[in-house]
């Protein structure tokens, strides 16, 4: 029997907001253990909520991304369950009356072509604390730091029918709230967090199979792992007669297997109602034209002006517009070179090859752009040959600056003044009689190697300074 | 009038003329809650030495000139406000050692206001009651007869104030906490508008009710001391940034033309007879002043209770989940697993009055009750607010009994869970519907006071005070006291 995958995403978001959903403590990672605490935090008897309204403007930018209803009236409630790490026995959602409604996520597959995916809701929500299990022996400790960060989960309609699709969606997703400057997306940190539901049904079925869910996974490569090693796990018990069991599973990269995290998970009641010590948030077309008006341009937008008016190819664009520093970048140097295809090549090319070494990220960069851009005029002006090119470019990378004090530092200007190239051609034509007499009589294909021949020789003269089209027009000039 | 039972008014006019000190008024309010307290037990927590010193402060002030009004006034609070470095139990042996960190808005504002917190008063559990029985520290006792109750939640408070310890306490109201109590024990308390006072480090029970209010011998006194408690705070979002009058400047408009609605079913079978012909009296006595009273109705009066008692413990249920035995609190001994952890301290540490309203609650918040119970009910209160307001349209407040009866006894088997739920049955609208309510000393009935309780509109605690304080001018109930002869 064929099988086809069914998924949906719960992706949780942390907002990069300064303080917490609810409270004045600072969101920063890593701070030492339940510094990053007070009363309210620690659910102290008598604390109370208040709405950190940056939390929700960033909500609307983002269900603006991706062009979602806003709830104009959206509410708080509570999600009562007890944890170690939830002080105040109930987490703060949303889940009556979300802050962003449906909306329409079209993805861009490496072919050009897109893929809708439907977003069900986000809402709003604050983070519980953690576990510490290491910290005190025989003891688990908890640090609220994290407690009260904010979190928009955006929830999917169960739309993926390939891990691919999966993937491809989380980069866009990624790429969007980065571009959004709504989260810094940095998974390792937990910023972005993802929940995978899967089924498996017979094809051309309608109805849908049990599912799992898949929580808490944080890597593009382990959801690929995790969704293949679950798709395989279902479809094993299904054809061998068995039932899959509606639960949460947990991915273990080391073992490569997943396994059951809460097998009652079905059991429990969660008893949402109304937070009674938050109002309503109300948001009037107003402050959303105004929220609409600061948004930057979107990856979607993007790629389609760098494929139609920069002539870019689709997988350039693509590539481009992942993060929005690279984007940023790209745009200038393309905008100062004029020369928005050498520039994607550089960018994708040289650039991307530097950070991939040094491990870093585009933000993190000292390259400036316009010295890229020189960088590239000087090649289109046959200043600099290709090959000198790399090494300007080198030196860049290592933290000069200025393109031209580089060139005449380094004595790389290129010679195309074909005076000067004549003199040195007509010296080795002298020199190599012999060669001139070969080539003389030699058929295409010889021709073109003795061609090179001369090219090296010339370049050697000239200490590499020659330009090699000019060169290579000269000697066939004079050769033939 | 013996000095113990001194109002406000009388006290700050007294130190403003050098003829008492903030000192001696604070030692006389030791010496008198040492006197009364062990058979009263209304203050659960005296920091004495601490309340001389900022009685000698206040006198310091006051010499160089400062008269603010509430300048060196003693007073208590209810242990429910959470108090920097005092401890604060809310009646449960689940926070008998919890000593909080801040102070609530409400302690903070009257802290500013020059007033000398002397410690905490008695309450039921977690403001779950309405006889001051389910404290942790014991039963309070009414000081009209020490055989009854003083009612509740805020019994302590105000036992405190009726026996002459201080002129003033604080009290909180989820369902008639501060009218029931102040009925009980002959003074005046006023619930104001919800969201009127700030609920930041109030120890939540039911957070879309809990309202913070002035005790006090008159509505004069409460006046005074809303003027300092009332106001937005940014701590609270619930908590309204409508301006704040001066309470105290309309205390004297007359009443003439005043428009009072009596509802016929706050005068039904659950009513005492003899509490009836006092409160129809008091009436009366208002339509002698001016006002033209006429005869309203909220015919979902008998929902009320019911409506309450699903919406209030929903709310419990959520708000005292964060007692788990994990950051703070009673915690049992030697808990063999997380779950044992949660069991047996939660089991341990709250009463049965509060276990019963979070396992009501729990249920009815449900997914298989949900719908039935929780919106059922939001929607009956819904219904209730329409028909207050729609009265308020037609009259400018609501007159009626505070209580059914006056002072019930303590211990009283025969009364059922069911029977102590209603002694709110005429309190609980106005928290439903979030509109002010005072409740004032309106007569004896065989030696135990009745309070008439009045109803205003939204953000009408100016009206409110007004009347009551039109009504104390005019008659002396409210200059009644308590000969506390069994006590002595």
């Amino acid at each position: 029997m064929h099988w086809e995958m069914v998924m949906g995403l719960e992706v949780h978001l942390q907002l990069a907001t300064h303080s917490k959903i609810f409270s004045s403590s600072s969101t920063q990672f890593g701070a030492e253990v339940n510094t990053h605490t007070n009363p309210l935090d620690m659910a102290l008897p008598g604390t109370l909520p208040v709405l950190n309204h940056e939390a929700v403007t960033l909500a609307i930018v983002f269900g603006l991304g991706i062009g979602a209803e806003i709830g104009k009236i959206s509410r708080f409630d509570r999600k009562n369950y007890f944890y170690p790490d939830l002080p105040k026995g109930y987490q703060i959602s949303q889940f009556f009356e979300p802050i962003v409604k449906e909306g329409i996520f079209d993805v861009p597959l490496e072919d050009g072509s897109t893929f809708s995916v439907r977003i069900l809701r986000a809402h709003l929500e604050e983070d519980a604390g953690k576990s510490v299990h290491d910290a005190i022996p025989a003891h688990t400790g908890i640090d609220l730091n994290r407690a009260g960060t904010p979190l928009l989960e955006v929830v999917t309609e169960p739309d993926f029918r390939t891990a691919e699709q999966v993937i491809a969606y989380l980069k866009a997703l990624h790429a969007l709230v980065t571009y959004l400057g709504i989260s810094d997306g940095n998974m390792s940190e937990g910023s972005m967090r993802c929940d995978v539901n899967i089924s498996l049904r017979p094809k051309g079925e309608s109805a849908y199979g049990t599912r799992t869910e898949l929580k808490n996974i944080n890597s593009f490569r382990f959801i690929e792992r995790a969704i293949h090693v679950e798709s395989q796990r279902q479809q094993d018990l299904l054809e061998a007669g068995q039932t899959v069991t509606q639960e949460t599973r947990l991915f273990d990269p080391d073992r490569d297997e997943t396994r059951a995290m809460r097998s009652k998970e079905v059991a429990n009641d969660y008893r949402y109602f109304p937070d009674p010590d938050l109002l309503p948030i109300v948001i009037d077309d107003a402050t959303i034209e105004d929220i609409r008006a600061s948004l930057p341009e979107l990856p979607m937008a993007k790629r389609l002006r760098y494929t139609e008016a920069l002539g870019l190819s689709n997988y350039d664009a693509n590539l481009l517009t992942q993060d929005r520093a690279t984007a940023e970048f790209f745009e200038v140097v393309a905008k100062t070179s004029e020369n928005p295809k050498s520039a994607a090549n550089w960018v994708l090319g040289d650039v991307s090859a530097a950070l991939n070494k040094e491990g870093i990220s585009m933000s993190d960069a000292a390259l400036s752009a316009i010295d890229l851009a020189t960088l590239i005029v000087r090649i289109d002006d046959n200043t600099l040959s290709s090959k000198m090119a790399k090494d300007v470019f080198d030196a860049l990378w290592q933290g000069e600056t200025d393109v031209d004090s580089i060139i005449d530092r380094k004595g790389l200007k290129q010679v195309s003044d074909s005076g000067a190239l004549e003199v040195i051609i007509d010296a080795l034509i002298s020199e190599n009689a012999a060669q001139v007499e070969q080539y003389r009589v030699a058929d295409e294909g010889k021709q073109k190697k003795l061609i090179g021949f001369f090219v090296g020789q010339a370049m050697k003269a000239s200490k590499g300074q020659a330009n090699p089209q000019l060169l290579n027009q000269l000697l066939k000039e004079k050769l033939g | 009038m013996p000095p113990a039972f001194k109002s406000i008014a009388t006290l700050s006019q007294e130190l403003k003329n050098g003829e008492v000190s903030s000192r001696q008024l604070v030692e006389q309010a030791v010496a008198r809650i040492d006197t009364l307290n062990p058979e009263l037990n209304a203050v659960v927590c005296l920091e004495a030495d601490q309340a001389l010193a900022n009685a000698d402060q206040a006198d310091a002030k006051r010499a160089k000139g400062e008269h603010s009004p509430l300048l060196g006034i003693p007073m208590l609070h209810k242990d429910i406000f959470c108090t920097q470095g005092m401890r604060t139990t809310c009646g449960s042996k689940m926070l008998a050692d919890f000593v909080p960190p801040y102070d609530a808005t409400v302690v903070q504002k009257l802290k500013d206001a020059g007033m000398i917190n002397l410690g905490k008063c008695n309450m039921d559990e977690f403001a779950m009651g309405s006889s001051n029985e389910t404290s942790v520290f014991g039963a309070c006792k009414n000081p009209w007869d020490v055989t009854r109750v003083p009612g509740g939640s805020s019994g302590g408070s105000a036992v405190a104030v009726a026996s002459g310890m201080v002129p003033f306490a604080t009290g909180t109201d989820t369902g008639g906490s501060i009218r029931q109590p102040a009925a009980l024990c002959g003074i005046t308390g006023l619930k104001p508008t919800y969201g009127r006072v700030s609920r930041y480090g109030m120890i939540a029970f039911a957070s879309s009710m809990d309202q913070a209010g002035p005790m006090a011998h008159s509505a004069q006194d409460c006046a005074l001391v809303l003027n300092a408690m009332a106001g937005h705070d940014p701590l609270d979002s619930t908590c309204d940034n409508t301006p704040v009058p001066n309470y105290h400047q309309t205390l004297d408009h007359p009443i003439t033309g005043l428009r009072i609605g009596v509802p016929k079913e706050f005068f039904s079978s659950h009513l005492n007879t003899e509490v009836a012909t006092a409160i129809d009296t008091a009436v009366r006595e208002l339509e002698r002043a001016g006002a033209t009273v006429k005869e309203v109705s909220l015919p979902s009066t008998d929902l009320a209770v019911s409506t309450y008692y699903v919406i209030a413990p929903a709310e419990a249920s959520a708000n005292l989940s964060r007692y788990d035995g994990v950051r703070y609190g009673y915690r049992c001994e030697a808990p063999s697993d997380l779950q044992d952890l949660y069991v047996r301290s939660r089991t341990e540490g709250f009463g049965a009055e509060v276990k019963r309203r979070i396992l009501v609650g729990t249920f009815t918040l449900s997914a298989a009750s949900y719908d039935q119970y929780f919106m059922k009910a939001q929607q009956v209160r819904r219904l209730i607010t329409q028909e207050y307001d729609s009265v308020l349209n037609e009259v400018d407040v609501i007159a009626g009994p505070a209580a059914p009866n006056t002072a019930f006894a303590l211990n009283d088997t025969s009364k059922s869970i069911t029977d102590m739920y209603m002694e709110d049955v005429f309190t609980i609208g106005a928290n439903l519907a979030g509109l002010p309510a005072i409740s004032l000393p309106a007569g004896l009935v065989n030696g135990l006071p009745v309070g008439l309780q009045l109803i205003g509109q939204r953000f009408g605690e100016a009206q409110l005070l007004n009347v009551a304080h039109q009504f104390q001018s005019r008659t002396d109930w409210h200059t009644r006291r308590p000969t506390l002869e069994a006590v002595r």
